[in-house]
């Protein structure tokens, strides 16, 4: 099986168990973190160096879940990469468990920020990053932003101080599906051209027309590490819900469970494509 | 010896970070109003300058903590705490990380700025978040050993400081321990609770009311939170008064905390010395303290009428 290959498994794997997961918890948000299933993919098997060594430490390279509510997606990475056993996954969301509704570092060992009010994220990645320079260290610090995150003006104040501090050892991604819970990105409160804003706040920019495709992730995270004195930002266009046709490009699978009966179907069409 | 906590914060800091290279300060365009420009006189590269936006700085903080550094976050006590609160609870209190925010220019004191600048609700807005440690000190020999003491501590911290200089009350061989109020008088009958600029106004208060017959006891309450349940629940034993004195609103400071203390462990009568839940305005700090009822008259008026 090719490298490639292997990854798609990873994906695929990934995907089956954020259908369970929120399933299982009647709640959580399956069209989020259904979208960003490559992109958190090919940070974790092609670029951290994260294993179970270093798990807690904060002495290697790190991501923060700026949109936490996509957590079913980092459990998920997290149970991938053999962080946590599978069958902890059925706990998400419930009372007890290590996994809650929104992150939480002080739960879960490989959480590497507690996240959920969106705009909070980024803004500690710049705190990461400016550490990393600080104490000289060589490790990179990757986040994950919405699109309808960008709307949370906290999101351009880290945008400044990290141009501003030149945190060429951040690299963001923003999950540009296009849809928040109130509907189009465009209709709710247009926060477009995302690009044309960081690049004029002195990031680096790199469009990506597919950001589920994962050779075109991982080209961006490898070009990201050769530009030097600037932050990076990739904006990857994704479908919402990607996988799951019944919940693609729907507004509607934002924050809602799917019942027994869709996730049978979700997990057939899943497996069916691998 | 007039000095404002600020001063004191500035010096401290400068000191412990020239001795601990984990130590990061940052500050929101304000480093020469809250002292933290003593930092970057002597360890620039430990100080940051975040710019005007405090809710970004604080989340900052918290990445920097999470990456095992000892930060200091300063602004006004209005901003840090007001603009920024979500930051503070959600990204540095919920994960309990290692931030100090040490907010200047607390309370009226701020003076010709007006109510927009004077913070009153900081305290109760920060010791409503888990874990979070809450310290007002008196005066400059005070604020060194708080901040000292801060460094210490692996978790969550606010300290408010002032603007305006005011009377060093202590010697530099005091006793400081964070969570246990200094006694600084001991009398009998009536108990005054202070905290901040408000310890000076509490002796003064006892000079006056010694001339009257009285001999309250006087203590320095300079850890709001976590509030020192023992010594309240001692006094109680032989106080059927207590007069808490803030720089702060009535409702979620200081009267507040020794409040809801007392009325679970030792019932007593209380009257509260402080802002009287309206917002400040212009004028001299010494002119808004007296507007206000935040002077050593406020405090013996309230004892007397008992």
């Amino acid at each position: 099986m090719s490298k490639i290959d292997v990854l798609k498994g990873h994906a695929t794997n990934i995907r089956k168990n954020i259908v369970k997961m929120v399933t299982e918890a009647k709640s959580g948000h399956p069209g989020g973190s259904l979208s960003s299933v490559e992109i958190a993919t090919a940070i974790y098997f092609t670029q951290m160096n994260i294993d179970e060594n270093n798990l807690t430490s904060n002495q290697r390279d790190r991501f923060v879940l700026s949109k936490g509510h996509a957590s079913p997606l980092l459990y998920a990475v997290l149970a991938e990469k053999g962080f946590l056993e599978e069958t902890e996954l059925a706990t998400f969301r419930k009372l007890n468990s290590r996994l809650q509704g929104h992150p939480s570092m002080r739960k879960l060992p490989g959480v590497d920020m507690s996240t959920g009010s969106l705009g909070q994220g980024i803004s500690t990645a710049v705190g990461m990053a400016l550490s990393n320079k600080y104490h000289k260290l060589p490790y990179r610090v990757y986040t994950l932003l919405g699109d309808g995150e960008c709307q949370e003006g906290e999101v351009w104040e880290a945008a400044m101080a990290a141009a501003h501090y030149k945190l060429d050892n951040l690299l963001a991604f923003v999950d540009n599906n296009g849809l928040q819970i109130d509907g189009k990105i465009s209709d709710v409160m247009n926060p477009s051209p995302i690009d044309e804003k960081f690049k004029a706040f002195g990031w680096n920019v790199i469009t990506l027309e597919d950001g589920n495709d994962l050779a075109s992730v991982i080209e961006a995270c490898e070009e990201a590490k050769t530009v030097k004195g600037k932050p990076t930002v990739v904006v990857a266009k994704t479908v919402k819900g990607k996988g799951v046709s019944f919940m693609e490009n729907q507004a509607g699978w934002h924050g809602v469970a799917p019942s027994a009966q869709q996730c049978q179907d979700a997990l057939k069409e899943l497996e069916g494509n691998k | 010896m007039k000095v404002a906590t600020r001063e004191a914060y500035g010096k401290t800091l400068a000191a412990l970070a020239k001795e601990n290279k984990n130590i990061i300060v940052l500050d929101a365009d304000l480093s020469g109003s809250t002292k933290t420009k003593e930092v970057k006189a002597v360890a620039p590269e430990q100080h940051y300058n975040m710019g005007i936006a405090e809710g970004n700085m604080m989340a900052v903080a918290a990445g920097l903590a999470a990456s095992g550094n000892i930060v200091f976050a300063s602004s006004f006590a209005m901003f840090a705490t007001g603009r920024a609160f979500e930051q503070i609870r959600n990204s540095i209190g919920y994960p309990h990380l290692n931030v100090k925010v040490c907010a200047s220019h607390a309370g009226l004191t701020v003076g010709e700025d007006g109510a927009s600048h004077q913070s009153i609700e900081d305290i109760s807005l920060m010791r409503g978040i888990p874990g979070m440690t809450v310290i007002c000190p008196a005066d400059a020999v005070e604020t060194d050993k708080v901040i000292r003491a801060v460094a210490e501590i692996d978790g969550p911290c606010y300290v408010r400081l002032g603007r305006s200089a005011v009377e060093t009350v202590y010697s530099e061989d005091m006793a400081f321990e964070v969570g246990k109020g200094n006694v600084l008088r001991q009398g009998k009958k009536v108990a005054i609770i202070a905290c901040g600029i408000m310890v000076e106004a509490a002796l003064q208060a006892y000079d006056e009311l010694k001339e009257k017959g009285y001999e309250p006891t006087v203590v320095d309450m300079h850890t709001i939170k976590p509030i020192d349940k023992d010594l309240l629940v001692e006094l109680a034993k032989s106080h059927d008064l207590f007069v808490t004195c803030e720089e702060h609103s009535v409702i979620g400071g200081l009267g507040s905390a020794v409040a809801e203390t007392l009325s679970q462990y030792a019932p007593a009568k209380i009257k509260m010395v402080g802002v009287q839940d309206t917002f400040g305005e212009s004028g001299t700090p010494a002119g808004l303290l007296e507007k206000y009822g935040l002077t050593s008259k406020d405090i013996v008026k309230a004892v007397i009428e008992e």
